[in-house]
């Protein structure tokens, strides 16, 4: 399954990296939740010091190399760029910084290196996703000993099972674990908090613990059929790609992805990738409020995909144990904005496969069975401080999708490192300051902060666009 | 329509654009090519007893992924018999009788130059470039920029040319010199009839940090080449400014170097060229660029209301001047158009660490601008401390957008004054120092 992304080639990416204006604290390090700096990364793709660009990165954001593939940069880095300002394309920031990570993955150069002297202390973190590595990896640099628990045999989480594969190979993502392994860091495989080894055993063997379980198990649709086999978790389609030969994976002829968010699309245009015929999706709203991001439909769209707007299933239709249909019905909005089925509009849709994409479950429970007094907030995620990731426990940190309830990779990492810091804080009483960014030597401390403060989250950016088109389409000035 | 045909020192051409000479103007046949594609006229790669070149001739300066922004040669005068080079003139000028067609020619002796400059008549040129400007390999051997470095010699040469010669002379002068009036003045005292400048100034482009070697390369050795192309159009400008304001100098100037558009060349005519020649643009270009310097300024020239290439020669002349002669109660300030600021913040880093710190970066909200520049709501916006600017330009220079930044004038109230009158009035006590930062 082709790459559908192409590397840059050499001259590409230095022609690319001189249009970079290089910005003073540059808003592309504002928008970044690792706060990379860009500009100053871009600069050494310049000059062609790619080893120093992909230290730059690396030291800011250790799972660079897949951030680079699956960010959201047209919302983020991208998005932030100066040129849009211009009337210019903004620079391919996502590309060039998976230019300079390829070049030192490709000829095995390590550019990360455990320092020199370690501090003593040890810190549990559980899970290695995005959020458990991004943690791991800052907490190793500042010198801790640091063990990774993950009950899968593989480490990565996400990114390792996750992500449609002609974004993000798995072994990519195994190579940033081993990244995080020469800082220093153990990860053991196949053991399982809370099963394997307690919480308060966490607590007596570490002087700190770090929690980034993600999410859980698909939420089910609560429809008869459900249970056939060729009604699968999405999730677990794509941990299929990801773990089976290709040739193996069973697709259907027609297949139905029932869900609105960038799961739902990567499931959705996976199945197009492995021959289905025709992939439809299925949203109970309207296209407009879909979750997924513009540009991930669009490419839904090009792989014609069909869609479905408005429209919920009733049940899984099955002759002989297998999926055959799917029975749908017409929804709509009533006047206290609650979604109803239109009573009366039932369809059956011809299918022989179903993947739900309807979101994950929250881990809260998981984490009460390891932790019985940690407080859990609203919508089923853990309550925590944005900044340090402190939870009521104080030993106890969190971050990841366990602790926001489902963001970008590159969110979970920068949550991970905000954690480290906020242990660091903790365990030796002091505020460890980040390493200095060149695009930002010298900015008063009371500046707008980088990105790893102050993230700028895609919907704000999104919500400035918006501001920004009607402000141009009214003729007023901005500013 | 302006007219653009020329006069130059009693050679005419159609227009003020030649192809100088060098690479492009090697044989007839690139001749007839620059010729068809608009050229109004030709030095000759320069004539002399033949040489031998080396292979591998060429390098070039590179900059933010630009090409040859600077253009370095080893490449000597021409490899080709006399025979041949006048005979292919002779055969040019049939073609193309209301072309310019000059000779660069270099000679080793006295004997040498009436020969040839014989031959050049003969052949029917246009007139003769002396080329004392070449600062490589001829220069080895007494010619070239050995000649053009010693205005005696210099001098002296050009006189033996001015003995026999029947069309127009010019000078061709090397830059690779400390003062290049002097040179012109050489020059016009042998009764030359025009100078050209410059030539290629002394150079080399680059070390490769794998090998050492140098570029061009020939088996690992390099050696000192002639530097030319975009990079040198300030250089040449200074150059053939101060020879054009020099009163003992005062005669018709071809302007060579860096030239690239009618942009380039106008302004080489504001400072008192006539004509300008043109060669790395071809080299990297082709002969077709000419297409455009033609357009571009007769578009000028109609648009500033002018009629001939000579109404714009030599305008911006006098607009130079002494340092000691600018006015010290002069004064301007950066302003930022927060409308089309973009949010890059160098003018802001650039001050801060280049210049004067006197741009401060300050929260939108506290100056009643709403979101702020650029796309990352309310990002601190650059502003400057107009106080505290001294009006350096730096700001401006560095700035990514195009009018953003620009240079007011501020009215001090106080009348012009110059360096010379200021020591003048510190020396009698009329005025105290002024402070730093006034």
């Amino acid at each position: 399954m082709a790459d559908i992304q192409l590397p840059m080639r050499q001259m590409e990416a230095r022609v690319e990296a001189n249009r970079c204006l290089y910005c003073f604290d540059a808003p592309c390090i504002h928008a970044c939740p690792t706060g990379i700096d860009v500009p100053a990364f871009i600069r050494k793709i310049a000059g062609g010091n790619e080893i120093g660009a992909a230290k730059t990165i690396l030291e800011a954001n250790i799972l660079g190399a897949s951030c680079a593939r699956i960010c959201p940069t047209k919302v983020l880095c991208e998005g932030a760029c100066v040129l849009h300002d211009r009337d210019e394309k903004p620079i391919e920031i996502g590309r060039l910084q998976r230019h300079a990570t390829d070049f030192v993955n490709d000829r095995g150069i390590h550019v990360l290196k455990p320092p020199a002297k370690m501090n003593g202390k040890r810190v549990a973190v559980v899970g290695s996703g995005p959020a458990g590595l991004g943690c791991a990896a800052e907490l190793a640099q500042l010198g801790y000993q640091v063990t990774i628990f993950e009950k899968s045999k593989l480490p990565g989480g996400l990114n390792t099972y996750g992500i449609a594969y002609y974004k993000l190979k798995p072994q990519l993502s195994l190579n940033e674990a081993e990244l995080v392994k020469d800082l220093g860091v153990e990860i053991r495989c196949g053991v399982e908090v809370g099963r394997d080894i307690s919480g308060e055993e966490l607590q007596r063997d570490f002087h700190a613990v770090f929690l980034g379980l993600g999410l859980g198990d698909g939420n089910r649709l609560g429809i008869d059929g459900e249970n056939l086999p060729e009604c699968l978790d999405a999730l677990d389609f794509i941990e299929q790609i990801h773990t089976d030969p290709l040739h193996e994976i069973p697709v259907g002829h027609q297949v139905v992805v029932i869900g609105g968010g960038n799961t739902a699309i990567d499931a959705a245009t996976q199945s197009v990738r492995l021959g289905a015929k025709q992939v439809t999706m299925v949203y109970r709203r309207g296209e407009s409020q879909m979750s997924a991001y513009p540009f991930e439909f669009e490419k839904a769209k090009h792989d014609s995909v069909h869609f479905l707007f408005d429209s919920m299933p009733i049940s899984v239709i099955e002759v002989d144990g297998h999926v055959v249909g799917i029975r749908l019905a017409r929804t709509r909005m009533t006047a206290d904005r609650k979604l109803e089925m239109i009573p009366g509009s039932e369809f059956t849709h011809e299918c022989d496969m179903i993947l739900k994409a309807v979101g994950q479950e929250k881990q809260a429970e998981i984490m009460r069975g390891i932790f019985p007094k940690i407080a859990v907030g609203p919508g089923g995620v853990i309550t925590r401080d944005q900044m340090s990731g402190a939870t009521n426990l104080p030993d106890i940190f969190v971050g990841g999708d366990c602790a926001n309830g489902g963001r970008e990779v590159v969110n979970a990492v920068g949550e991970g490192k905000k954690a480290a810091h906020g242990i660091h804080a903790f365990l030796a009483g002091e505020r460890a300051s980040l390493p200095i960014q060149p695009s930002r030597l010298g900015v008063d401390g009371s500046a707008s902060g980088c990105g790893l403060h102050n993230p700028i989250r895609a919907h704000e950016l999104e919500a400035q666009w918006e501001a920004d088109r009607s402000a141009k389409n009214s003729g007023a000035h901005r500013g | 329509m302006a007219d653009l045909s020329v006069n130059f020192a009693g050679i005419r051409a159609p227009n003020p654009f030649w192809v100088a000479s060098g690479p492009p103007s090697n044989t007839a046949y690139q001749t007839h090519r620059a010729f068809e594609a608009g050229w109004g006229g030709l030095i000759w790669k320069t004539i002399g007893t033949p040489i031998v070149n080396v292979s591998s001739r060429y390098s070039a300066l590179d900059i933010g992924g630009q090409r040859m922004v600077g253009f370095n040669n080893i490449e000597l005068i021409s490899d080709r018999s006399p025979e041949v080079n006048f005979q292919e003139i002779a055969e040019v000028k049939k073609r193309w009788p209301n072309h310019a067609v000059i000779a660069s020619l270099m000679c080793e002796s006295r004997e040498q130059w009436h020969e040839f400059i014989r031959r050049s008549e003969d052949a029917g040129a246009d007139g003769i470039e002396l080329n004392y400007g070449c600062p490589h390999g001829m220069c080895e051997r007494g010619m070239g920029s050995a000649v053009g470095q010693q205005p005696l010699v210099a001098e002296r040469i050009t006189g033996w040319v001015m003995e026999v010669a029947k069309i127009p002379v010019i000078v061709k002068l090397t830059p690779n010199i400390t003062d290049i009036t002097a040179a012109a003045r050489a020059a016009k005292r042998a009764g030359a009839n025009a100078i050209s400048l410059i030539n290629t100034i002394n150079s080399i482009t680059n070390v490769n940090l794998d090998t050492f070697a140098s570029e061009p390369s020939v088996r690992g050795m390099s050696s000192h080449g002639g530097y030319c192309g975009p990079a040198v159009k300030p250089i040449a400008l200074n150059m053939v400014q101060s020879c054009a304001a020099d009163p003992e100098v005062r005669m018709p100037i071809s302007g060579i170097g860096g030239i690239s558009n009618w942009r380039d060349a106008a302004e080489f005519m504001a400072f008192g060229a006539g004509t300008v020649q043109v060669c790395t643009a071809i080299m990297h270009h082709g002969f077709r660029i000419v297409d455009d310097m033609i357009e571009g300024l007769n578009s000028y020239l109609d648009e500033k209301k002018m009629c001939s290439v000579d109404d714009l020669c030599g305008r911006a002349v006098a607009n130079v001047t002494t340092w000691e002669k600018l006015d010290l109660n002069f004064r301007q300030v950066a302003r930022v158009n927060h409308d089309t600021c973009i949010g890059c913040n160098l003018c802001y880093i650039a001050c801060e660490d280049g210049a004067h710190q006197c741009i401060d970066l300050l929260n939108p909200d506290s100056l009643g601008l709403d979101l702020g520049p650029g796309r990352v709501p309310h990002k601190h916006v650059p502003k400057v401390r107009e106080d505290d600017c001294v009006g350096c330009n730096l700001c401006t220079l560095v700035c990514p957008v195009d009018r953003c930044i620009t240079m007011v004038e501020v009215p001090t109230g106080k009348p012009p004054m110059t360096w010379v009158e200021y020591q003048a009035k510190v020396a009698s006590g009329e005025m105290k120092p002024l402070p730093p930062h006034h």
